[in-house]
């Protein structure tokens, strides 16, 4: 006879507690007067240039500053269930744009805007396409606190010689390698189709080239019909025509970035070409040195689309990541003390620099002319401070239940097993 | 008959255990029930929305389609590994050295954890540079398996199997130890082929096994996401998106909580339902013991 309850409410319970768990309140320092505390995600080299700097700031500060940092995939819902608990950061790392915005909604962040008109210097150091990215409504909420990722279109050089090809400038041009390519037998394109968000790269890229950045500006702006804006479905329709040209090979949605398959087959000359955040340079660096540095490693701006509304220069990607103050804190004065001495001072810019970052800062064309990764540094730097707009990648602009909604759409557009306007339909109902 | 009162433990005895069961087993299902009623991203405070999340669970396509992906992988699970246990597990039951060495290695996957194990066959499935690149071009196959809807499942199975066959196994041939040996010598003096002994005594005599083995598998097919999640995320598209999983996107990627609660308490409900479903169906409540003597 059984007694004991089946195992299966053992099972499941644990499963529900999970879901339950992290709501009961988390361990953990909690906010005090004269202590500020920082968190961040854990990112060896980055953390150390950032201590560096906080202990020159603890110095001579009234209230000591300590950094607490987290591991990635666990940060965004320590953060949730931490925020408006006792058990709260002063300042916290974040995504800015619609990750900032959810937090923004429910008050729990502070408005820096009187704080930056009253530090014109510091406002004015960084690069305003990429502060914009921290303005909620008619506030700033955050500043820029690492280096910018914009996402650029990788080449190898050698294959695309041998194929007698140079770099796509348009859509055109790339419509053309793609056919040459496959001709010679190379994958065109490498995309990592297991994760939706390489998919985004391209489509949020042909609507900014051809309808411009109002028309996803009219998405984060919840606007009815944004997503069924013409330039949106042409854009969707452009994807499934490189799909059934076979730009990307018939394998696309069993390769996956973080396995590092992706950036390996450019490497290797398997693939001509990968659109990637400017993150990937590192990849290569430490997976196929001798490709990075070796002059095969092309990077240019995503090409422009004959007849597109959008500006060439346009940028789409993650601007940075950003500290923004938490409006519970007890020390909001501190914080912002604590923020004006260090993400702009020499030495935290420098230390980013060296730690192969490109801060979202004016005027260090020279420091980074002198870094490791020049070329890219400089390549990465211009493109972003030209940038007419920097678009951030958007499934961080939006609320996270679009976001995932529009990824598995993604997947299926590529996959062609949804249409651009069931897609678009779909979508409408998240604005 | 003596009285029960005085030679059976007492409430006490069994306090400790309630105790634990009620907070980390009772108290969550409690409490997801009452926050499948409100809306919470796990910031603030949840806000009462009555049945809201209800009339749209019982609205959602994907819902239904999850629902659909589970049951089908559940019975794919157990019918590739129930059989495949039962022949393993006899076969390993015997005394022979060979037997006992190539058991130990098979046993192998239960030293691993299921990200590990979800880790390493990713890696091994990988289109270009994993398996499929070396053997595909060979026999014409081009190398596509998590990224095709239909066969990214029976990956996902044949991963399962991988993983959880060496478990069932065991409890297949620790099973079979226990059939008296004397049944089988009547059988063989009768003339029964060694075929005839497999079905007419070692299965019939494990049917208690089948029936316990089976409820882990099914009840444990409800619960365990993480190979699904780590090898495809539900992907392509939602091709793999299971129950469990779908829940787990709705509460902490969408941070819908409340919505994510509600499917909580479906899959709560789905796995007590199933497990005695299984039990009852199979008469193993009314179990007797069958060894001889006993």
């Amino acid at each position: 006879m059984s007694r004991t309850p089946p195992i299966s409410v053992i099972g499941s319970t644990a499963l529900a507690l999970a879901l339950v768990a992290t709501g009961c309140g988390s361990s953990g320092p909690g906010m005090s007067e004269d202590n500020l505390q920082v968190w961040a995600l854990e990112e060896a080299a980055v953390n150390d240039v950032l201590q560096a700097s906080m202990d020159s700031y603890n110095e001579g500060a009234e209230v000591e500053s300590e950094l607490i940092t987290f591991v990635n995939d666990a940060y965004k819902q320590r953060l949730q269930v931490a925020l408006g608990s006792p058990n709260a950061p002063d300042v916290f790392f974040n995504w800015g744009g619609g990750n900032l915005g959810e937090y923004v909604d429910q008050g729990q962040v502070f408005n820096m805007t009187t704080a930056l008109d009253e530090n014109p210097e510091f406002r004015d150091s960084f690069l305003p396409s990429v502060l914009d990215v921290a303005r909620i409504e008619d506030g700033y909420y955050g500043v820029p606190m690492l280096g910018m990722q914009p996402v650029v279109l990788f080449t190898n050089n050698a294959v695309l010689e041998e194929s007698g090809l140079e770099a796509p400038q348009t859509y055109d041009d790339l419509l053309n390698a793609v056919e040459v390519l496959q001709e010679d037998e190379v994958t065109p394109i490498v995309l990592p189709g297991a994760q939706g968000w390489t998919q985004l790269m391209w489509l949020s890229y042909l609507v900014e080239r051809i309808g411009g950045p109002d028309v996803f500006q009219a998405v984060v702006d919840g606007e009815e019909g944004a997503w069924e804006h013409p330039a949106m479905i042409e854009a969707m329709e452009k994807c499934q025509e490189l799909v059934d040209a076979g730009a990307f090979g018939p394998n696309f949605a069993s390769i996956d970035y973080d396995g590092g398959g992706a950036s390996a087959m450019l490497a290797n000359g398997d693939a001509a070409m990968f659109l990637m955040g400017s993150w990937d340079l590192s990849q290569q660096q430490e997976n196929a040195p001798e490709f990075a540095s070796g002059g095969d490693l092309g990077y240019v701006p995503f090409p422009v689309v004959e007849g597109g509304d959008g500006e060439e220069g346009a940028v789409v990607g993650n601007p940075s990541n950003y500290f923004s103050i938490n409006n519970d804190s007890l020390n909001h004065d501190a914080a912002v003390d604590f923020l004006v001495e260090t993400v702009t001072s020499d030495e935290y810019v420098n230390g980013l620099i060296d730690a192969g970052q490109v801060p979202a800062v004016e005027g260090i064309e020279d420091q980074l002319a002198d870094s490791d990764y020049a070329d890219f540094a400089v390549f990465t730097h211009g493109m972003v401070s030209e940038a007419p707009s920097f678009t951030q990648s958007w499934d961080q602009a939006i609320p996270p239940a679009a976001a995932e909604a529009l990824l598995t759409n993604l997947q299926l557009l590529f996959l062609s097993e949804t249409t651009p306007e069931d897609f678009a339909a779909d979508m409408e109902s998240y604005l | 008959m003596r009285s029960s009162a005085t030679e059976r433990p007492g409430f006490v005895w069994v306090a400790p255990a309630l105790l634990f069961f009620g907070l980390f087993g009772l108290g969550p299902v409690v409490i997801v029930l009452y926050l499948s009623m409100t809306a919470w991203s796990g910031l603030g405070s949840p806000e009462w929305v009555g049945l809201d999340n209800w009339v749209r669970l019982g609205n959602d396509d994907q819902v239904r389609s999850s629902l659909g992906i589970t049951m089908f992988l559940t019975v794919l699970c157990w019918a590739t590994q129930t059989p495949m246990a039962l022949a393993f597990g006899s076969w390993a039951a015997g005394t022979q050295k060979s037997r006992a060495v190539v058991s130990s290695i098979f046993f192998l996957p239960l030293l691993l954890s299921t990200a590990a194990i979800a880790l390493l066959w990713k890696a091994i499935l990988e289109p270009h540079y994993g398996l499929p690149g070396q053997i595909g071009p060979l026999i014409g196959f081009g190398g596509n398996i998590l990224g095709d809807s239909t066969l990214a499942l029976y990956a996902i199975a044949f991963i399962v199997l991988w993983q959880f066959l060496p478990f069932h196994m065991l409890l297949y041939q620790a099973a079979a130890r226990q059939v008296p040996k004397s049944l089988y010598e009547a059988a063989e003096l009768d003339g029964a082929s060694p075929i005839q002994r497999f079905l007419r005594i070692t299965v019939p005599q494990l049917r208690h096994t089948i029936i316990a083995s089976s409820v882990l598998m099914i009840v444990g097919s409800m619960t365990y996401f993480e190979t699904v999640l780590l090898l495809t995320g539900g992907g392509p598209g939602n091709a793999t998106e299971i129950l469990p999983l779908y829940m787990y996107t709705q509460g902490f990627v969408s941070f819908e909580m409340g919505y994510a609660s509600a499917i909580a308490v479906v899959l709560v409900v789905l796995g007590t339902g199933l497990s005695l479903l299984v039990v009852r169906a199979t008469g193993y409540s009314r179990m007797t013991s069958q060894r001889e003597g006993i």
